[in-house]
């Protein structure tokens, strides 16, 4: 026996076997024999620490990260500024090695802190409510979605054919049981949601408008004049936000969402392959019973001391089961921590500054991108961070050479829309320096063809 | 001591970080946005200075019980210790920097992690393909449940009906009815296995699968498992394996050999990755032959020596969360499986068990439970003999936390009355383990003796017993100035 996480010595075994008078661990297997293993698993035998050690810094090095690249690709997943007390306070074990906090005494840390993060998240979408955390910006945009039509009997739902479209994909796979219809809305030449097609197609079959701020392609839908519309007929107004946007740009609140979700990973959470993601999910008070997931709510311990604990969890699955808002359970609740430690960290002014970074280095970028021989830009709206530019040439090949000169270049749009062959979606947030910016712009003005 | 909450330590002025200088006038910022779309007003974030937000945070973090300070035997969610390599290794910076759209050819190593990953997950379970893209237990129910609708829909046979026993997990029938399935429940049998009558009588060619957790939530194997999977194929049926027990198999047996077609895995249980306070998870599914074309959007494949991101699968259920999974966690996994290699599994899966019946022998006479005799990698335990003291097992539970200890997962299977289910884990020492017996053995002795003691526990925790119903009454979900 030479596991490192397993305390039990020979003797400690054979004192337990005596104890529970049985003379080896197979007479306590109660898998009948004809089901089991005759053979050992073919896995790889055990390693060292030190030889895996060795084995996953020597794969690592097969990529190319963004400590050593230079990264422009946006859509979704940002390269934000990470201030170092996010990662060391959140390495708290006892906080991480905690499990979901039912025991509400033993799980005040825990509890406090989501508190804080539901309070944190209210605020800055000036929302009335939060839950706990979702899987990933996608998902809670689906649960919102199923929400919207638990509330309002609808047929169909319009979505915004600029919000994220792997966002969309995760939409149908969810909605599809129900038989909600998804119906996208066109896009104009301004790069944002057609008004008017919307409001011809808006009646009161629609459970919910869907739309992205900013949306995919990094500009400002016309967020005001899509709520009168959805609200006219009585559907649900679902956002899917940037939360590092809403330093500067207004809020889901000020233009009368019903629900807004957000992916959560700007807010302390490193890319990661987009596998480090939180699902940020809010809604209207009036709405708090239909919400998915776990909620803090704020008590009293019975001396009158405060404090708190998981409310409303007749909702949940292990209370409701199949009549459940929702059938998630564990959710993502160290990045939820995340978020809370960087919004108290960064604070009120830092977000402004962080948004106005953003901003000034990506319009930097977009003017001078413009500018050059072969380049242009194909959206005329109002943009936060993102932008979609022109190319001469393939978006591959450009990211291919730049590649070689340690950036990573724009997200390639044919991907998603084969009207947008030859168009990528570049981004530029406050990590990015004006040499960094400099680079590009000239290794671009260099591939035209 | 109470922690006052972030807000209420913000003074205008104070900050816990330093940023680059930014010169960008009101003129200039509406030049580039109008100024409808601006925010007006505050953000409501805090402003602290570094030293008080690490406090604060640190604080916090003392009044959490958790598996680096308390043995926490939750059942069924395998609170087994989290290794610190693996947290190391899935924060170097050439793992957890990298943007999902960057070009395969500058993730191959990762996606070499993610690959083997898989490889290593079918051959422990039997399946014949895996897919790490859902983000928790229950998103891996659901992903499966919505990939049985998509396959029945293929073969256009109309199935709408899930089995469920009583003893499963809540997350079961949440998932089958979000994938658009009515429930139906079978019966247990008196041992506590699946009742094979009421199997038989409810399984028809209405009914797409039936989920199963083995061992049960009751710590039994299924003894009769190839019988229930023979009911199950002999009527169209899928069986779908619920692997929040999978710590009690590995190396022993496989799933896929007695008769699971399907089946989730849950990486931060089994597989050590830590619950972070309730995420994030990963809940992988695997799935033999039949099933493989429905896996969800992208797979991870390997062409020659290169890794790609198969999207081409028309008749996937297409894609069930952004990206590819949660991949830090799955890194975890990798780093844990690679340490314990082919010999640990079956040493883990042993060792929970010697464990789990080591607790159950020193206790059952103390708290009975109407299921007896040998159970798996948990046990169950009840206590309704201590209700004519007028104590509930929730008082036991609050009394636990006074010695230190982080109370078993209560009031569940819901088929026990007063349950109280152990999950030791494999690597608690039996100095723990015997800490735990001998305090719920005087926890007894107090019912006894004094049982509003433990009426009235707990005693010395961060607070005192909470006011659940009140929270609930008026809920007060964020901090407001000036209440």
């Amino acid at each position: 026996m030479d596991i490192p996480y397993i305390p039990h010595t020979l003797k400690d075994q054979q004192q337990m076997l005596a104890e529970i008078g049985v003379k080896s661990i197979e007479e306590l297997i109660t898998v009948p024999e004809e089901i089991r293993l005759s053979s050992p698993l073919k896995l790889p035998s055990a390693i060292s620490e030190m030889e895996l050690t060795r084995e996953v810094k020597k794969l690592s090095s097969q990529n190319a990260s963004t400590e050593e690249y230079t990264s422009f690709p946006g859509g979704g997943i940002y390269d934000h500024f990470i201030p170092a007390v996010v990662e060391h306070l959140a390495s708290r074990s006892e906080l991480y090695t905690a499990y979901t906090p039912y025991q509400a005494e033993a799980s005040q840390g825990t509890l406090q802190a989501i508190y804080e993060y539901q309070t944190l998240i209210c605020n800055l979408f000036q929302m009335d409510v939060s839950n706990a955390s979702m899987y990933d910006g996608a998902s809670s945009l689906a649960e919102a979605a199923l929400m919207a039509h638990r509330l309002r009997k609808g047929e169909k739902i319009l979505v915004a054919k600029t919000l994220h479209p792997e966002y969309y994909q995760v939409l149908y796979t969810y909605t599809k049981p129900s038989g909600i219809k998804l119906i996208q809305i066109p896009y104009t030449s301004e790069g944002t949601c057609d008004l008017t097609w919307l409001e011809e197609k808006m009646d009161e079959k629609v459970t919910g408008v869907i739309i992205q701020n900013p949306n995919f392609f990094g500009y400002l839908e016309h967020n005001s004049e899509i709520e009168k519309i959805v609200h006219k007929f009585g559907s649900l107004y679902i956002v899917s936000s940037d939360p590092i946007s809403l330093g500067l740009l207004s809020s889901p609140g000020e233009y009368n969402a019903d629900i807004a979700v957000a992916e959560g990973q700007p807010l302390g959470s490193p890319s990661c392959l987009g596998g480090e993601c939180l699902g940020i999910f809010t809604t209207r008070k009036e709405f708090l019973r239909k919400m998915p997931g776990r909620i803090v709510g704020e008590t009293e311990d019975k001396e009158g001391k405060r404090g708190f604990v998981l409310i409303l969890q007749t909702r949940e699955q292990h209370i409701r089961r199949e009549g459940a808002t929702s059938n998630i359970c564990t959710n993502q609740s160290l990045n939820a921590l995340k978020a809370c430690i960087y919004l108290s960290c960064i604070g009120e002014e830092g977000l402004k500054k962080i948004a106005l970074l953003c901003l000034k280095n990506s319009h930097y970028l977009k003017e001078k991108i413009e500018g050059l021989p072969g380049y242009s830009s194909p959206f005329s709206a109002p943009f936060f961070k993102e932008f979609v530019i022109k190319t001469p040439i393939s978006p591959e090949k450009i990211n291919q050479k730049l590649l070689e000169a340690k950036i990573l270049g724009g997200l390639d749009l044919g991907r998603f829309y084969p009207e947008l062959k030859n168009h990528f979606l570049l981004c530029a947030t406050e990590k990015r320096t004006e040499k960094e910016l400099d680079k590009l712009i000239s290794l671009l003005g260099e591939i035209n063809e | 001591m109470s922690e006052a909450l972030i807000f209420e330590k913000s003074k205008p002025g104070r900050k816990a970080v330093s940023l680059p200088a930014i010169d960008l006038g009101e003129e200039e910022i509406k030049k580039f946005i109008p100024s409808h779309y601006l925010r007006k007003t505050g953000l409501g974030l805090p402003q602290v200075s570094e030293p008080d937000l690490v406090r604060h945070f640190t604080r916090l973090s003392q009044k959490n019980m958790s598996i680096d300070t308390n043995f926490y035997p939750l059942g069924s969610c395998t609170m087994k210790y989290n290794p610190k390599i693996n947290e190391t290794l899935a924060n170097l910076p050439h793992l957890c920097q990298l943007h999902p759209y960057q070009p395969l050819s500058t993730i191959q190593g990762i996606l070499h992690i993610l690959y083997e990953t898989s490889r290593m997950l079918e051959e422990i379970s039997g399946m014949d393909k895996v897919s790490l893209q859902p983000a928790a237990g229950a998103h891996g129910e659901l992903t499966s449940m919505l990939m049985i609708r998509a396959c029945f829909e293929d073969k256009k046979e109309k199935r709408d009906k899930i089995l469920i026993p009583d003893s499963a997990h809540g997350t079961n029938p949440a998932s089958s009815s979000l994938a658009g399935f009515k429930v139906v429940k079978i019966k247990s049998n008196p041992e506590g296995e699946v009742d094979l009558n009421s199997l038989s009588k409810n399984m028809n060619e209405e009914v797409a699968c039936i989920m199963l957790t083995v061992p049960n939530t009751l710590g039994l194997f299924e003894r009769n498992i190839l019988d229930i999977a023979e009911i199950v194929h002999s009527k169209g049926g899928f069986v779908y394996l619920d692997g929040a027990n999978l710590n009690a198999l590995m190396g022993i047996t496989k799933p896929g050999d007695f008769g699971a077609d399907i089946m989730h895995f849950n990486l931060h249980k089994t597989f050590s990755t830590p619950h972070g306070g309730g995420g994030p998870g990963s809940g992988p599914v695997g799935v033999r032959e039949k099933l493989v074309p429905y896996l969800p959007l992208p797979t991870i494949e390997k062409k020659e020596d290169t890794y790609y991101l198969n999207y081409q699968r028309p008749k996937s259920i297409g894609k069930v969360r952004s990206f590819y999974g949660n991949v830090k966690v799955v890194i975890k996994a990798y780093c844990y499986l690679r340490i314990l290699g082919k010999e640990g599994l079956r040493e883990v899966s042993e060792n929970a068990i010697l464990s789990a019946n080591y607790i159950r022998k020193k206790l059952e006479d103390c708290y009975p439970s109407p299921y007896k005799g040998v159970c798996m990698h948990e046990c169950v335990l009840s206590g309704e003999s201590k209700r004519e003291k007028g104590v509930r097992t929730l008082d036991i539970a609050k009394r636990l936390l006074d010695f230190g200890i982080h109370p078993p997962t209560i009031y569940f299977p819901l088929i026990v009355e007063e349950a109280l289910m152990i999950e030791p884990c494999e690597t608690e020492s039996k100095e723990t383990l015997d800490t735990f017996i001998n305090a719920l053995l005087q926890i007894a002795k107090e019912i006894e003796e004094n049982s509003s003691l433990v009426r009235e526990a707990p005693h010395n925790t961060p607070v005192l017993r909470v006011d659940e119903v009140k929270a609930n009454r008026n809920p007060r979900v964020k901090w407001q100035r000036d209440k």
